[in-house]
């Protein structure tokens, strides 16, 4: 590789040298002025060649969103997901039409009115009749896209989902914890000064609310199809983001703040393999903050049970209860208030 | 007419010399501590190159990692020692070298490098300004700028690496420095060069304002000035307002790493222990930090699209389509650019009733964008377009623009943010829309007005064989990015091994850097040629683009002091009186009243 390397340096400096003597000896042709000719030729080129490179680019676009498109995100695990995805493609739809139309407009008139013998340009500097029409058609598009937008946006963070069941997703460079808050359906309070290796939450045991939390030791959490799941999120050192690509679902891990994200997982992780037809196939939570020098690895795998096969599971995690118990601290801390920011 | 304007520097140097009180110039006050625009503008341009050349290096070095993950590359370990053991990135170093290309391409580059160069170039020649209001503020500027450019490069060089926290650097990572080694020193030095790069920012800003409002020549109205004016003065006032809120917050980030204040920090555990610091709040830096970092794409886009104006025009033979639009437009973009910054903290746990409201306000952007794209488009309709290389760049900018503007929808709506949020979506919506867009301008810049720098011309073949290159590499390595990110591949990562449904992309990423190889190296074209031209260039003619601006009024060549010999020229005319019907020839300069073209004049112009 590093001769390859090498190779191109010397073979681009050599190229260089030659482009060097070309340029010298065309100026040298002494007192060579470009004629009317020289310039219809130029712009001949860069006309055609514009015209060459978008009817090239615009199959490559088609060409790259059928042979890409298999390999993107599979349908959405979740709720909510759904209809981001359509709201998504009417998007790209809109998105679509313009982009073709514009750049097939730009790269046709930059190539049929190049530059040709005898043309004068056609003076024309203003026309407020179309300046209106179009600011006003993009304001409708537009304030459609808004609204239908707004309207997902309203319905996936800004409406409290009944029944939820809490978890919390804490984050630390660089692995997660998932917290899961019992039959009480509360998370027991936290302080981030009670942090041990053997309270790697920092959990308060005298909080009765504590007494049936359980969490995760590997590195794998499980959660229950058809339930509706309010995660919180808690960062130990730095921001992290959990990020659910295949339930759509992000938000960011911010130290001394409680973040929420809910949603309700659609489809297990078995019925998943089938669908994608990958028996290895398993959902992952990523981090997407950088967070460190080993941000890349910081990752969880995620199974969706069926109710039945999530409980078992959850007998297996460890409970906050076998923690030995914890000194109280006087003076909470902001972790544990049910605030979202108001930043 | 063109003649009459002929003026070569011997005659003016006979007539400076009978008006006496001409000053010898030594070497230092000439090239170094210049305070003639003209050669502050060459050194802006220049350390911008320069700087331009170092970015670009570090993303061939960090694509070649993420292109060939399983490849060692001897070289790294010669170049970069201990960061390149057995010819592997270091991923810590990775990291490092992906934030300082970020800072020194956003900051150094394009802010610097573009309303440095060319609002100190034609800032004083198209208003009919002798220079600029201070000279000395205006030298100034540079050196800060120079200063703030050597504190980051030497950032790369120290033991514990520079700030590799993204060029964003929020904290509580960028202000501990037990969170990652990118953290300590490098951290520091990083603060300490954008500290004097906001200085360099404000003076100059200022130093542009004054003078295009105070400074105009006689009969330079507002509304005479031409489109690339406009878009250096919004500029500057954009960036006057904004920079500051920057400097407050990298303030107040020192603050909480070197005196113990917790402004961004609470509530943290690391390196084994709990910190005192309480209170504070990371959201906090993102709201300053974005209250720059909005508006600062503006300031990056808006020279490059006044700079594309002008030459869009002039080679289309052809007034701008719109010119009131034009500027309402760039108006409407920078007013809203400071109202939008919380569409890069949609997920942030930002209060989502915001999130509401910052979705409005950014997808509003789009309407004046649309307008600005259409009037170009308009303007190319039934125009007698002559394709000099910095016409086919305006051309690829425009094409640019539409297809990194497109994306923005996606990412300004909060609800199709949440998915593709941080990926690699957003790298290549804003590589397309900013990056690439003010490199064109930039680009496109240079090859228009090189003649009025350095009164040579540059080569125009070795310019298309640089434009194709460059536009193909551009498309190569930022279109199929999009498709990374849609399949949820997040940015900033040293290796796409996290998740199976991942590898796909993994030749995906072979195509992007390969592309990226190719693009690098064609830059060597236009540096070869940039260097060639200025000492053995074609000489240049008075007006080589047959344009009606004044700064091609002023001598051919490097240009005088002062600018024009005589008064400075008076201004009858808007700038885009191109092929008006009945006018001798297919321009008139702004320099010739109305009463010498009769024949062309339209009804209430006299």
């Amino acid at each position: 590789m590093t001769i390859l390397i090498l190779i191109a340096v010397i073979l681009g400096i050599m190229v260089l040298v030659k482009l060097m003597n070309i340029v010298q000896l065309s100026t040298q042709v002494s007192g060579y002025e470009e004629t009317e000719d020289d310039q219809i030729k130029e712009n001949n080129y860069a006309g055609i060649g514009l015209m060459l490179f978008m009817i090239i680019g615009l199959s490559l676009t088609v060409l790259m969103i059928v042979s890409y498109r298999p390999h993107l995100l599979p349908v959405a695990a979740s709720e909510h997901g759904v209809g981001l995805d359509k709201l998504l493609n009417i998007n790209w739809i809109v998105i679509g039409f313009v982009f073709f139309i514009t750049q097939i407009t730009l790269f046709y008139f930059a190539h049929k009115y190049r530059h040709t013998k005898g043309k004068v340009a056609y003076f024309y500097p203003m026309n407020h009749k179309l300046e209106i029409v179009w600011t006003a058609i993009p304001t409708i598009v537009l304030s459609i896209l808004i609204v239908t937008g707004l309207q997902e946006w309203h319905k996936i963070l800004m409406t409290e989902k009944k029944d939820a069941v809490n978890v919390q997703v804490y984050g630390y460079q660089f692995a997660w914890i998932t917290r899961y808050s019992g039959k009480d359906n509360t998370l027991g309070k936290s302080n981030y000064k009670l942090i041990t290796d053997e309270n790697p939450l920092g959990l308060e045991t005298s909080d009765p609310a504590m007494k049936d939390d359980v969490y995760t030791t590997g590195n794998e959490m499980h959660i229950p199809v058809g339930q509706e799941i309010k995660f919180q999120f808690n960062a130990r050192d730095v921001i992290h983001s959990a990020y659910f690509p295949h339930f759509r679902a992000q938000m960011n891990l911010v130290p001394g703040m409680n973040t929420f994200f809910t949603f309700k997982p659609t489809i297990t992780t078995e019925e998943m393999r089938k669908i994608t037809k990958n028996d290895k196939f398993d959902y992952v939570l990523l981090c997407n903050k950088v967070c460190g020098v080993a941000h890349y690895t910081m990752k969880m795998t995620v199974v969706v049970d069926t109710p039945e096969d999530f409980k078992k599971w959850l007998r297996k995690q460890k409970k906050a209860r076998e923690i030995s118990s914890t000194p109280t601290v006087a003076e909470n801390t902001t972790v544990n208030k049910e605030v979202t920011a108001t930043l | 007419m063109e003649v009459k304007n002929t003026v070569t520097a011997e005659d003016v140097h006979h007539v400076e010399h009978h008006a006496d009180e001409h000053h010898h110039e030594s070497f230092w006050t000439k090239y170094i501590f210049s305070q003639d625009h003209k050669m502050i503008a060459k050194q802006y341009l220049t350390l911008a190159i320069v700087m331009a050349f170092i970015g670009m290096f570090m993303s061939i070095i960090f694509r070649l990692q993420l292109g060939f993950p399983d490849t060692k590359f001897g070289f790294f370990e010669t170049l970069l020692g201990k960061w390149g053991k057995g010819g592997k990135l270091d991923p810590g170093f990775y990291l490092a070298l992906v934030t300082i290309h970020g800072t020194i391409m956003v900051f150094f580059v394009l802010t610097a490098g573009l309303s440095g160069t060319f609002s100190n170039l034609l800032i004083p020649f198209q208003v009919g300004a002798r220079d600029m209001a201070s000279g000395f503020l205006n030298m100034l500027s540079f050196w800060f700028f120079f200063l703030s450019s050597v504190v980051m490069v030497w950032s790369v060089f120290i033991e514990t690496g520079p700030a590799a926290g993204g060029w964003t650097v929020y904290p509580p990572l960028s202000a501990l420095p037990q969170a990652m080694p990118g953290s300590g020193l490098g951290m520091s030095l990083w603060l300490l060069s954008m500290a004097f790069f906001i200085v360099q920012a404000l003076m100059g800003g200022i130093n542009y304002i004054v003078t295009v409002l105070n400074l105009r020549t006689k009969g330079m109205a507002m509304s005479r000035l031409p489109l690339t004016i406009w878009a250096f003065l919004i500029t500057a006032i954009l960036g006057l307002l904004t920079f500051p809120v920057l400097l407050a917050a990298v303030l107040l980030l020192i603050f909480d790493r070197s005196f113990g204040t917790s402004f961004y920090l609470s509530d943290i555990f690391i390196g084994g222990a709990p910190l005192p610091q309480t209170g504070g709040s990371p959201i906090l830096y993102e709201h300053l930090f974005w209250f720059l970092g909005h508006p600062e794409v503006y300031i990056v886009l808006l020279p490059a699209l006044g700079l594309t104006s002008e030459i869009i025009s002039t080679m289309s033979r052809k007034p701008i389509f719109g010119y009131k639009a034009m500027v309402g437009s760039l108006c409407a973009i920078a007013f809203l650019s400071c109202i939008v910054w919380g569409h890069h903290m949609f997920v942030t746990g930002m209060n989502p009733f915001l999130g509401t409201v910052f979705t409005i306000t950014t997808l509003m952007v789009a309407i004046p964008s649309a307008v600005k794209v259409f009037n170009y488009i308009a303007t190319l309709w039934r125009a007698n377009i002559q394709f000099s290389p910095a016409m086919c760049f305006a051309v690829g900018l425009v094409s640019l623009f539409i297809s990194g503007g497109l994306t923005g929808i996606i990412l300004g709506d909060s609800a199709l943010d949440i998915n593709v949020h941080d990926t690699y979506f957003v790298v290549a919506h804003f590589h397309v829309v900013m990056g690439a867009v003010a490199v064109f301008g930039m680009l496109a810049g240079v090859y228009h007005w090189f003649p009025r720098m350095f009164g040579r011309m540059m080569n125009k073949t070795l310019g298309y064989v640089h434009f194709w290159f460059t536009i193909v590499s551009v498309y190569g390595v930022f279109f199929p990015m999009h498709f990374v990110g849609l399949a949820g591949i997040p940015r900033r990562y040293y290796a796409n091994s996290a998740y199976e449904g991942f590898d796909y992309f993994l030749s995906v990423n072979h195509l992007i850097t390969i592309f990226a190889i190719i693009g690098g190296a064609a830059q060597f074209i236009f540096l070869f040629n940039f260097i060639y031209s200025i000492f053995k260039g074609k000489k240049a003619t008075q007006n080589p683009w047959n344009s009606t601006t004044i700064e091609w009024t002023s001598p051919v060549g490097p240009g005088i002091h002062g600018n024009w010999a005589g008064p400075t020229p008076t201004v009858y005319r808007w700038p885009y009186d191109y092929s008006k019907p009945g006018a001798e020839k297919d321009f008139i300069p702004q320099t010739v009243p109305f009463s010498e073209t009769k024949s062309s004049n339209l009804p209430g112009e006299e």
